[in-house]
């Protein structure tokens, strides 16, 4: 067993971290402070080819391997984690299409999607269903001709500039997924401010009110909503947040490192001081091992391995909480710097605490990967 | 019971712990399914059978039981020769 990138990986990682470095990272705290990135940003994503990297290449998309892509995402977060939140909320909705989407909804929808022509957004929590996906109460009615879609979607991410909704709702007792066009009658956007982390996301709440999507418009079938294809999309969520979260941490390390070296205290760096090497000497073993389970989940992924969905949790629950861990120790090495906008621990702090929650949070994974476990053993 | 359902059946078995597991027994009306189970099985199908399962195919009698699923694996690489011999 070789633990080594290729050196196309390399190459490609060199790119991503020099792009990230000169156009993303000096200018997210501002973004930050705003709640919203630029469209230009959008559009360097859309050129450099960043959106949709799993797309196939029959459907016009780069086709990105899966450790690729993990580069490419831990590289983006490490500048900025709401441009992150824009690749990873992009790309489940093309992955879940591209996994459970007829051949007409491919041909239609993934190549403006591979080439970033579209935004997606996943529309799956609500006011009243977050972790508990399987109580929406957004409702779609069989009209012979149409689905109509009638409900409240919130905390969906990138939902205020999104073109391309996908929506999960219920249909009786069973749930269902469909694709609706954000111009679509009946579909209103709010947007959310004053959100914890990832702040710049462009978060929205999207009102569904006698809204109809086209028949064709339902990805899979009804009764597989929940379980293929938001079981689907999370995946990939997850897959791209614990990417994410090993960006944050080495971020946070890579913050420190430096700080530790300029700043002096008792007449000597920070860097001297032992206790401060213990917090160094964590964050550089643990963003090793997040890394690690990291590539063994992107190996198995695309593979194609079942257990793909255990060690892509595992990764998700190890890096968000090596994050959290990690920004709160960078804030407190930082003292009162780390409590200032002048240095950006504080704003990894918060966007740390967020990766925790999205995508299955802490606990949902201390009750899940347990069922793995013994499945196995 | 032939090669192809044993397979199946070995996958299976780590759901349903210290139940033998029949052919043609309903594994939804044994409970236990979940959408970890419903995402793990799809990969397996896919990778240990060389199948790939479309979104036509989401219907839960395709894996309703041992025998179902090698039925439906059989239809599907029959489907493929057949595609590819015509």
């Amino acid at each position: 067993m070789r633990l080594e990138l290729s050196a196309e990986q390399r190459a490609a990682r060199a790119e991503f971290r020099a792009f990230a470095a000169a156009e993303i990272a000096p200018h997210a705290g501002g973004w930050d402070r705003e709640e919203a990135i630029p469209r230009e940003i959008i559009g360097r994503l859309r050129d450099l080819g960043y959106l949709g990297s799993n797309v196939s290449p029959d459907f016009g998309g780069p086709g990105r391997d899966m450790i690729t892509y993990g580069l490419l995402t831990e590289e983006i977060a490490k500048g900025c984690s709401s441009v992150r939140s824009l690749l990873t909320v992009h790309d489940m909705v093309a992955h879940a299409v591209q996994r459970w989407g007829s051949r007409e909804q491919k041909e239609r929808y993934l190549p403006s999607l591979a080439r970033g022509e579209i935004l997606g957004a996943l529309a799956l929590s609500e006011p009243n269903a977050g972790s508990d996906a399987k109580s929406i109460e957004t409702t779609a009615a069989d009209a012979a001709d149409a689905w109509v879609l009638d409900g409240r979607k919130k905390w969906t991410t990138f939902g205020q500039i999104a073109d391309l909704f996908l929506v999960f709702a219920k249909v009786g007792e069973q749930s269902a997924a469909f694709l609706v066009e954000r111009q679509t009658p009946g579909v209103t956007v709010r947007p959310l401010r004053g959100i914890l982390g990832t702040r710049a996301s462009m978060l929205a709440e999207i009102e569904l009110q006698g809204c109809r999507v086209p028949k064709g418009n339902l990805v899979g079938r009804v009764g597989f909503g929940i379980s293929h294809v938001a079981a689907a999309a999370l995946e990939q969520g997850r897959y791209s947040i614990a990417w994410g979260s090993v960006g944050i941490a080495q971020a946070c390390l890579d913050a420190c490192r430096t700080y530790a070296a300029e700043r002096r205290q008792f007449g000597t760096p920070l860097a001297d001081h032992q206790l401060i090497r213990r917090m160094l000497t964590d964050m550089i073993v643990d963003v090793r091992a997040a890394r690690l389970l990291c590539l063994r989940a992107g190996w198995l992924r695309e593979s194609g391995d079942p257990g793909a969905f255990m060690e892509t949790m595992a990764a998700k629950y190890f890096a968000s909480r090596l994050a959290t861990r990690a920004a709160g120790d960078a804030v407190q090495l930082h003292g009162a710097n780390g409590c200032s906008d002048d240095y950006p621990v504080g704003r990894y702090l918060r966007d740390a605490k967020v990766m925790e929650i999205i995508e299955g949070s802490t606990q949902i994974q201390q009750i899940t990967l347990p069922q793995f476990e013994f499945q196995e053993f | 019971m032939d090669q192809m359902q044993g397979k199946i059946k070995e996958f299976l078995s780590r759901f349903f712990k210290g139940h033998d597991l029949q052919p043609d027994e309903d594994i939804f009306a044994l409970g236990f399914v979940n959408s970890l189970l419903a995402m793990q099985l799809v990969a397996f199908v896919e990778k240990e059978f060389g199948v790939a399962v479309a979104d036509e195919d989401l219907d839960l009698d395709n894996f309703r039981s041992i025998g179902a699923i090698a039925g439906f694996v059989e239809r599907k690489t029959g489907a493929a020769a057949e595609a590819a011999s015509a």
